[in-house]
Order: structure tokens, then C-alpha cells, then sequence
């Protein structure tokens, strides 16, 4: 395969016609050989970021895209050497699989046989050996988004580029598809950049997370940082379940009072608000409990439930339980929270909600 | 699990639905052919009786020759060579307007600029012209009086004309074609996946190869049968070729001229069957053919 490439934006923008920018200035950096995902909501300006990348789209004036060091801003998609996967699959529907996947090689103008060698090696590196004659119409979604995977590696692209591609897939084929594309990447050692709104895909696929809300990027880091360490309240909950529990008063003892108990979390002194998530939260017997509560409703999920306890704030605590034991609502239960599991985040939520109303 | 529980439900909807219509499956029927029954006396009346009329009626012996005129047709020059000319005429008008307008159309539709929608107002406008009206039009442009003739008069002091001829007739009927294929092109162009053009692009096309494998491909079913519907109009058009003269042999004016000039009917009858059924054949050809390309993008 071709060496990787790193990919460098640099202050890209963009602002659609009716002066609506859709994309704050962005400066990103994606390391040779990495897969770099995209999560966010739809409208935070992911997919805008990939098709600036493609060059399907360009940064408003001012910015910058480079591939290692090649500046290849004003190059257009078909001169940069992208492979791309699209949501609908975008196959050709009136060519078959085989000459779906040699297109690109054709067009690079290959002998007969280096085309009929990489097309055999990219269908069985997607698993679709004897598909070659196959109508694009006869074939199920998750095949399909096999050829079209297959068509983007087989011309051995610089870049991989993802656009939400399992997104109109069924869970279970998602899943699947999910592991395989993960395995194909790291094989391939191509960079590769995938928008997702799907947290798990995102945790899953990416060395690194870049978690996009209006036009900016909120965080940026390995799914454990972004997980562990939101930077926000708007990543906190974008990833994941969290609770928020207020503080109410810090004791002179430095305990801080919350609704239903006390915390100790020195490292979190002065915080207004204390984030952490459901199955961070251990249920103990009442007599060990920071927090007591009751147990007002019960989600079976399997395996595991989801209990809302109330223990006085305003919205009911999420927590994880072992799915085999009973919680008839009303039940009192005692919970721990260990002060590791705490935390903050950096930005104070008021202003990320005022924001994300001002972008609607 | 699923397989299993799925197959007695849908035994039993079988069985449910079997037993309602087996007892009131007559009583449906008569309803049914009670409400149809206007029709079927239009659609016999209007439609089934002139035309069995018509196809018999060209089996009967021509005026001149004295034998079927069907036969007739084939063995006289004059008549092979009216079906010819106005075969010819028809499938270069089709090509030559999905040509241009195919070209129009697409940039219509993907290319957005003030003024747009007055333009492709003023190019659709030929549609609401009859036949008369585009002749007269074809007449003012290269008649005897014509701005070609006024023009080349005044340069070089002869006039030159084409109204007369089959090429007024190809400029007239190009006239009302050409707006048809606009409007066709500009919808198909409108439904076509830009993500295809996006997954070309990314493996390496340019925009002719784009065009060639993608755009072309999609749009394929729409050039398809708008040519055929041109081809069929021009086929059957009447007035303008009555409009620039009648010493044009082309079938529509013939069917016309054996009609009324020499009362022969079995002629007008032949010519008309035939005429009837190039277009047909043309239509359910295109229709075949387009049908197969869309089952392939769906």
C-alpha cells in the first residue's frame, strides 16, 4: 500500500449562500495512518469538514488543506486521491459489482490485468468473492456498502473518507459491518477520516474523536479522553449517559452537600455542578450510602436495567443495576459515588446552553 | 423461532382471505362489470368499431391499382417513399432535439442564475402553439417573404427560401420538440443521485467521464421515451406540414390528400394503419428499453 499521509486544515471555514456558516474556522489535524472520527449531531458541521477535505467543497477564503505537505486546496476531489463511502452507497447501478470496483481502476488507466488483479484482491478484502456478475439491484444493503467499500480501497487511495456509511444499515448488520470496516483500516494503514452521529461507531473505529457541536469542535481526543473527560457538558452528554448533580453548599469540612447526601471529592472544590455516569454509580446498603434515594422507575435493558432513583434534585439520577435483581418503584436505595468517578466539566454549563440556543 | 410463529399467521390470513372471496367473488364481478359497462360501450363505440373499421377498410382494393391498397403501398414507389421520408424526417427531428435539448435541459437544471425560470418559460412556450401556428412561424422565417429571403435579397440579391421544403419541415417540427425534451431532461436531471457524480469524481473522472458513465446513463430512460413521444409527434404532425405545402410526400398529407382530393378510402385507410403502426412499435421499443434501464437504477 501507499505510504499514509497526514491530512492539515487549516483555518477552514465555511459560509453557505444566505450567510449561514455552517463550519467556524477550523484548524485539524489528522496523523498519518489514523482514523479520525467526526461525531456529532446533524447540522454540527462534520460532514461539511469531509466533503472540505474531499474537495467537493471548499473552505472560504483564507483556508487551507494539506495532504502531508502538498497544499491541495484548490485541487478538485478527482485530483486529490480520496476513496470515499457514502451513506446511499452511490454504486453505479448500471455497471455490475466487478466493473463497479474496476472503475476507478480503468480510469487510472491500468494493464488488463493489474485491474483484474486489484479488483479480486479489494472483493475479497470485503468478503464479496463471487458477487463479480451481480446486478447492483439484487444485492442487500450491507453487500452493497461491501462494493462500494471495495471501490474506494481498490484504487488505493492517499485518504479513506467516510460519510456516515452504516448509518441506513439495520443494527445487527451495523454492527458487523462495523467490526469489519475497523479490521479493514487497520490492515490498510490508510488515513482515514469518519463522520458519524453514532457515539458506539465513534468509539469504537476511531484512534481519535473530534466531537462537533455548531461548527466547531467541542473536544478533541481518544474515545477514553472523551469519554472519561468530557470537556463539556454538551460532550457529556453527547457521549454516553451522565448525571449533573448540583451542589448546594460546601461543608467546612470540605464535604460538598448535594440533593440526598454528601460527596467527597476534593478535587472538585468549588464546582457548582458535579458530573458523573450511571454505571460509574455503585448501589450499597443504606447504611454505607453518600446519597439515599428511592427508586421511581426501572428500565430492563437486558443486560442490565436503568433505575431512576429521586433523591431530591430536580431530574431523577440515572444508574446502572445487575439486570436479575428487583426494584419495585418506592424501593429506598443507598448509592456510592467514589470520588474518581467524579468530575467537572472545563466549561461551565450555562454558556454551552445559551450557545447551543443561539445556533438553534 | 420467528420463521415458525410466521407461519401459521400467515396460513391463516391465506385461508381468511380465500374464504371472502369465494362467496361474494360473483356477486363482485357483476357489480363490476355493471360500473364498467359505460366504458366498454365508449371504448367499443369510439375506439374498438372505427378502428376494426379502419383496418378493414385498407384491405379493400385501391382506387387506381384495383387490388388491397395494403398491397398497393408496398409495390408503388410514390407511397414507399412517403413512409421512408417521413420515417427519416421523424428519427432525425427525435435525435437532433434530445441532442440539443438533452444539452439544454441539464445545464437548465443544474445551473442556477437570475433570470432562470423566464428562460425556460420562453423555451417552453412552443408547447401552447398549435401545428398552424409553428408553419406560419417556419413561413415568416424562410418563406418568400421570410427574413432569410428579405435578408439575402438585400445581400445578394436572390431570395433564398427553405419554408417549403423538408427542411422547414425539419426546423418546424424541431420547434415543437425541442420543449418537450427540455422539460423531460430538466425533471430527470432533477431525480439523478449527486452522489453517484460524487463517487466518480472521487475515483479519478472528469467531468466528459462523468457525463459519459454517470449522467448520461441516469438520464438514459428520460431521453429514451421523450425521443420516442418526438418521433410519434412528428409522425402524426398535420399542421404544419399542411401549413408549408402540400406538395410535400409525407404520409400525414398523403392520408389527407387520398382522403379528400381522390375519395380513396382504402388507401387513406392503409396509409393510416401503417402510420399507426411504425409509431407504435417505435413507442413500445422505447418504452421496453427505458423500463429495463430503470429496473437497473432502482
Amino acid at each position: 500500500m501507499s505510504s499514509s499521509v497526514s491530512i492539515t486544515l487549516t483555518h477552514c471555514s465555511r459560509t453557505f449562500a444566505g450567510g449561514h456558516m455552517a463550519l467556524q474556522p477550523l484548524d485539524l489535524k489528522v496523523n498519518a495512518g489514523e482514523t479520525l472520527v467526526l461525531l456529532g449531531p446533524s447540522g454540527c458541521g462534520k460532514t461539511t469538514t469531509l466533503r472540505i477535505i474531499s474537495g467537493l467543497e471548499s473552505p472560504d477564503k483564507g483556508g487551507q488543506v494539506q495532504f502531508g505537505q502538498r497544499d491541495v486546496t484548490t485541487l478538485p476531489i478527482e485530483k486529490r486521491d480520496v476513496g470515499m463511502v457514502f451513506q446511499n452507497y452511490a454504486l453505479f447501478p448500471n455497471m455490475s459489482v466487478a466493473d463497479n470496483i474496476a472503475y476507478g481502476l480503468k480510469l487510472q488507466r491500468l494493464s488488463r490485468f493489474e485491474i483484474t488483479q486489484r479488483r479480486d484482491e479489494a472483493m475479497r478484502m470485503v468478503d464479496l468473492q463471487g458477487f463479480g456478475e451481480r446486478r447492483i439491484d439484487a444485492l442487500s444493503g450491507g453487500q452493497k456498502q461491501r462494493v462500494a467499500l471495495a471501490r474506494a480501497i481498490a484504487v488505493r487511495p492517499k485518504v479513506l473518507l467516510f460519510d456516515e456509511p452504516l448509518a441506513a444499515l439495520d443494527a445487527k448488520l451495523r454492527d458487523r459491518l462495523r467490526i469489519e470496516i475497523g479490521q479493514l483500516l487497520r490492515e490498510l494503514g490508510t488515513t482515514a477520516v469518519y463522520v458519524t452521529h453514532d457515539q458506539d461507531e465513534a468509539m469504537a473505529l476511531g484512534d481519535r474523536i473530534a466531537v462537533m457541536q455548531a461548527g466547531r469542535i467541542a473536544q478533541l481526543g481518544t474515545p477514553q479522553e472523551i469519554y472519561h473527560q468530557p470537556a463539556n457538558a454538551f460532550v457529556a452528554d453527547f457521549i454516553g449517559a451522565v448525571n449533573c448533580l448540583s451542589v448546594i453548599a460546601t461543608k467546612p469540612d470540605g464535604q460538598l452537600a448535594v440533593h440526598g447526601g454528601e460527596l467527597s471529592a476534593p478535587h472538585l472544590l468549588g464546582a457548582t455542578e458535579i458530573y458523573c455516569r450511571p454505571e460509574d454509580i455503585q448501589v450499597v446498603p443504606l447504611n454505607q450510602a453518600d446519597i439515599k434515594g428511592q427508586v421511581v422507575q426501572s428500565v430492563f435493558l437486558g443486560q442490565t436495567q436503568r433505575l431512576l432513583v429521586d433523591a431530591g434534585g430536580t431530574v431523577p439520577l440515572q444508574i446502572e443495576a445487575p439486570s436479575r435483581q428487583r426494584w419495585p418503584n418506592g424501593t429506598a436505595i443507598g448509592l456510592a459515588l467514589p470520588f474518581n468517578v467524579l468530575f467537572h466539566p472545563d466549561k461551565p454549563t450555562t454558556t454551552i446552553n445559551t450557545k447551543e440556543m443561539a445556533n438553534g | 423461532m420467528k420463521a415458525a410463529s410466521k407461519q401459521p399467521l400467515g396460513a391463516a390470513s391465506f385461508s381468511t382471505r380465500w374464504m371472502v372471496l369465494t362467496v361474494p367473488v360473483r356477486h363482485k364481478s357483476l357489480v363490476a362489470v355493471l360500473a364498467l359497462m359505460p366504458a366498454l360501450i365508449v371504448f367499443c363505440a369510439f375506439w374498438l368499431l372505427p378502428f376494426s373499421r379502419l383496418i378493414l377498410m385498407g384491405a379493400e382494393a385501391d382506387r387506381s391499382s384495383g387490388v388491397s391498397a395494403y398491397l398497393t403501398i408496398l409495390t408503388h414507389r410514390q407511397y414507399l417513399i412517403s413512409i421512408v421520408t417521413t420515417v427519416g424526417i421523424s428519427l432525425v427531428v427525435s435525435l437532433t432535439a434530445v441532442a440539443i435539448a438533452g444539452f439544454v435541459g441539464f445545464f437548465l437544471a443544474r445551473q442556477h442564475f437570475w433570470g432562470k425560470a423566464v428562460l425556460v418559460a420562453i423555451l417552453t412556450f412552443p408547447l401552447a402553439f398549435p401545428g398552424v401556428v409553428v408553419g406560419f412561424l417556419v413561413i415568416m422565417l424562410g418563406g418568400r417573404q421570410g427574413a432569410l429571403a428579405q435578408s439575402s435579397l438585400w445581400l445578394f440579391g436572390e431570395r433564398w427560401m427553405f419554408a417549403y421544403s423538408l427542411a422547414g419541415l425539419f426546423i418546424g417540427y424541431l420547434y415543437f420538440s425541442i420543449p418537450r425534451v427540455i422539460t423531460t431532461v430538466m425533471a430527470a436531471c432533477d431525480n439523478l443521485d449527486k452522489s453517484l457524480e460524487e463517487a466518480a469524481r472521487s475515483l479519478g473522472a472528469n467531468t466528459w467521464q462523468v457525463t459519459k458513465d454517470v449522467i448520461v446513463p441516469g438520464i438514459a430512460p428520460a431521453l429514451l421515451s421523450t425521443g420516442a413521444i418526438c418521433f410519434a409527434t412528428s409522425m402524426g404532425a398535420f399542421g404544419t406540414a399542411f401549413t408549408l405545402g402540400t406538395r410535400l410526400n409525407i404520409l400525414p398529407l398523403n392520408i389527407y390528400g387520398e382522403f379528400t382530393n381522390y375519395a380513396n378510402f382504402a388507401m387513406a385507410a392503409a396509409l393510416s394503419v401503417v402510420l399507426g403502426a411504425i409509431t407504435w412499435i417505435a413507442l413500445s421499443i422505447a418504452r421496453r428499453l427505458a423500463g429495463g434501464n430503470l429496473g437497473a437504477s432502482a
